[in-house]
């Protein structure tokens, strides 16, 4: 367990800044997602923070101590690799106990810390088999074993579930939940799957372009996004963004609506609207804030997605929750829950 | 429905066939040399193409013992061998690490060089090359040898251990040195025991182009204490004879050893040629 702090943090590859300006501090014990899509840097600083990487400025601190400089080795952290990494010539035991082995502990701790973390991973009867005769998920628990076995100050997560498939990382998803609960240890936990992170993170950062856009809670970056990536970003399905203008003293969209938004706000500045698709209901043709028709319906049983055209705005998302007896072309008003709506400006900056 | 499971006997005898053709192609001059080496002087010529002589000796093989120099060249071979493969495969696995796992300034000329070497006819160089080993005073020595054989086998064996080096993932060592080793110590305890397929083929095909190196032995090596076995050889040539059957028998004997090696590393070499090939 430990607090890491990340101060002004950079990293270049020859003249090439790929990231900037990284301030990030992590309680002891806390679990953090770094989430984004892919090359957003989100696999570097987590590298970085395990000593992987170099970093090219900045200061990276774990308990208080500056490891810029310190080898990985000497950081006292585990990582769980995508690929998982394990050693391909040792059997489960051995890959577990690796670390205790270089570190010179006695062979009876070895055996106790192996057994007691294979234990907790149900691998108690897989110990003497090699990597090549597990199952995926088999070899990803025995990835996690060997993070745990180690007892370190942080754990770091690349990216561990991708490689598995849908019913088998949610098992997962769930058991490093668990998991943290249980070791109460600090979590560093690289994703591009949202899901992921909502689910599991005390907090999430969001990064692009090498760049923080924005750290919270995860209901937090759900609800009060900071900017247009972040809102597009999280949330499945995604944010209905949609053009908006100031004009008379009204927020109005392309299709001439007018929109009655809090007027306290800064509405000059207003240059997109959004509502996510959870937040629009279905009403009849003349009473909604747009008439659409429906283009393709999606029934997934507890929820349905329904892609609707509206004139001059282009298509919207509507999630109706339950089925609804809509069928394609038919037309309806759609209503906008203006109170959970978003507000940005020509940057792309939440108005609040 | 057995329709796929059910071997094709034609096709199977027609490839059983088709290796037993190659195999007798390939192994039909060593049962030669073995055949003239067993046959007694007097027959070689007389016998004519018989694939059996009529009567058999070894004393072709006592005399190559007893009455030449040849446990001397076979000692000089076996040292040039071994310490050409040893001394390539240790430069070879080292440069082809680095080839593999670092991006240094540089990297790209120093594997262009390394190509070049390799692009010239070594006749063209014989020259130059005895004129350094002799400026360095190692002619008639086994060093010289051992030099010229380890500088032209090793940019191949770096390309061949740079590719063993890149079909072991990067995360393996990095993961090994989050455990807690060095670099070093990730190299020794993860990516050395994955790699011994690799470094046993390496070791296998320089100890084979040393073995049987001919021409550069015969420039650089004159005296007989200081001969490798493909010059011994030629002493059987005399002006106005050939002693096949002795010449023979000590071809036999020459096969021994690289048999021998080849029996020890097979196991990995298999592996080793087949490597990347699939996932594994």
């Amino acid at each position: 367990m430990a607090r890491i702090e990340l101060k002004n943090i950079s990293k270049s590859y020859g003249n090439i800044e790929v990231m900037r300006d990284i301030n990030l501090d992590f309680a002891d014990g806390e679990f953090i997602v770094l989430v984004g899509p892919s090359g957003c840097g989100k696999s570097t600083l987590l590298r970085m923070i395990a000593g992987l990487e170099t970093i090219s400025g900045g200061d990276l601190f774990i308990e208080e101590v500056r490891v810029n400089d310190v080898e990985p080795r000497d950081r006292d952290v585990a990582m769980v690799f995508q690929s998982y990494a394990l050693y391909p010539h040792m059997d489960v035991a051995r890959n577990m106990g690796f670390s205790l082995e270089i570190r010179g502990e006695k062979a009876e701790i070895i055996k106790g810390r192996t057994a007691k973390s294979a234990k907790t991973l149900g691998l108690g009867a897989l110990l003497e088999r090699l990597p090549k005769a597990l199952s995926g998920g088999q070899r990803q628990r025995v990835a996690m074993g060997r993070a745990i076995a180690r007892d370190p100050k942080v754990f770091l997560f690349d990216e561990p579930l991708s490689n598995l498939d849908a019913s088998l990382r949610a098992e997962m998803r769930l058991e490093i939940a668990k998991l943290h609960k249980r070791l109460a240890a600090s979590m560093i936990y690289v994703t591009h799957d949202q899901v992921e992170a909502l689910t599991l993170a005390d907090r999430i950062v969001v990064l692009n372009e090498g760049e923080i856009q924005q750290v919270g809670k995860p209901l937090e970056l759900y609800e009060q996004p900071r900017n247009l990536f972040v809102a597009n970003f999280i949330g499945s399905p995604q944010m209905n963004i949609m053009k908006a203008e100031f004009t008379d003293n009204r927020l109005v969209l392309e299709n001439g609506e007018r929109l009655e938004v809090d007027v306290s706000l800064a509405l000059n500045e207003v240059a997109h609207f959004g509502i996510r698709p959870e937040h629009i209901s279905i009403v009849g043709v003349n009473e909604g804030h747009a008439i659409g028709e429906a283009d393709v319906v999606e029934r997934l049983g507890s929820d349905s997605n329904i892609y609707v055209n509206v004139e001059n705005i282009g298509q919207i998302l509507v999630r109706y929750h339950g089925d609804i007896s809509l069928e394609v072309g038919d037309k309806f008003g759609l209503k906008f829950n203006l109170d959970r709506s978003h507000l940005f400006d020509l940057n792309g900056m939440a108005i609040r | 429905m057995s329709v796929i499971s059910k071997p094709n006997l034609a096709l199977t005898i027609g490839k059983y066939l088709a290796l037993a053709c190659y195999l007798a192609f390939a192994l039909f001059p060593l049962y030669w040399l073995f055949k003239i080496s067993v046959t007694p002087e007097k027959l070689i010529y007389t016998d004519g193409i018989a694939l059996w002589p009529s009567e058999y000796t070894f004393d072709n093989f006592k005399s190559v013992i007893l009455l030449t120099d040849f446990l001397v060249y076979f000692k000089n071979s076996i040292i040039v061998s071994f310490g050409t493969a040893a001394i390539t495969t240790i430069i070879a696995a080292a440069a082809g690490y680095a080839f593999s796992r670092f991006n240094f300034r540089g990297k790209k000329v120093i594997i262009g060089i390394m190509l070049i070497t390799q692009m010239f006819p070594l006749l063209i160089i014989i020259a130059p090359i005895y004129k350094i080993i002799a400026g360095l005073g190692l002619l008639n020595t086994l060093t010289s040898l051992i030099v010229v054989y380890t500088a032209f086998n090793v940019p191949f064996a770096t390309f061949l251990m740079q590719s063993f080096f890149d079909g072991i993932p990067k995360d393996l060592e990095e993961a090994a040195m989050i455990d807690g080793c060095s670099r070093f110590q990730a190299v020794r305890k993860v990516v050395f025991p994955l790699t011994l397929p690799g470094l046993a083929a390496t070791l296998g095909f320089v100890f084979t182009a040393a073995w049987s190196e001919l021409l550069f032995a015969i420039m650089l090596i004159n005296s007989n204490d200081t001969m490798t076995f493909p010059v011994g050889l030629l002493t059987f040539v005399s002006k106005f004879s050939v002693d096949w059957g002795q010449m023979m028998a000590a071809g036999v004997f020459a096969l021994i050893p690289s048999c021998l090696f080849f029996i020890f590393i097979q196991r990995y070499l298999v592996q080793g040629l087949t490597s990347g090939a699939v996932k594994g």
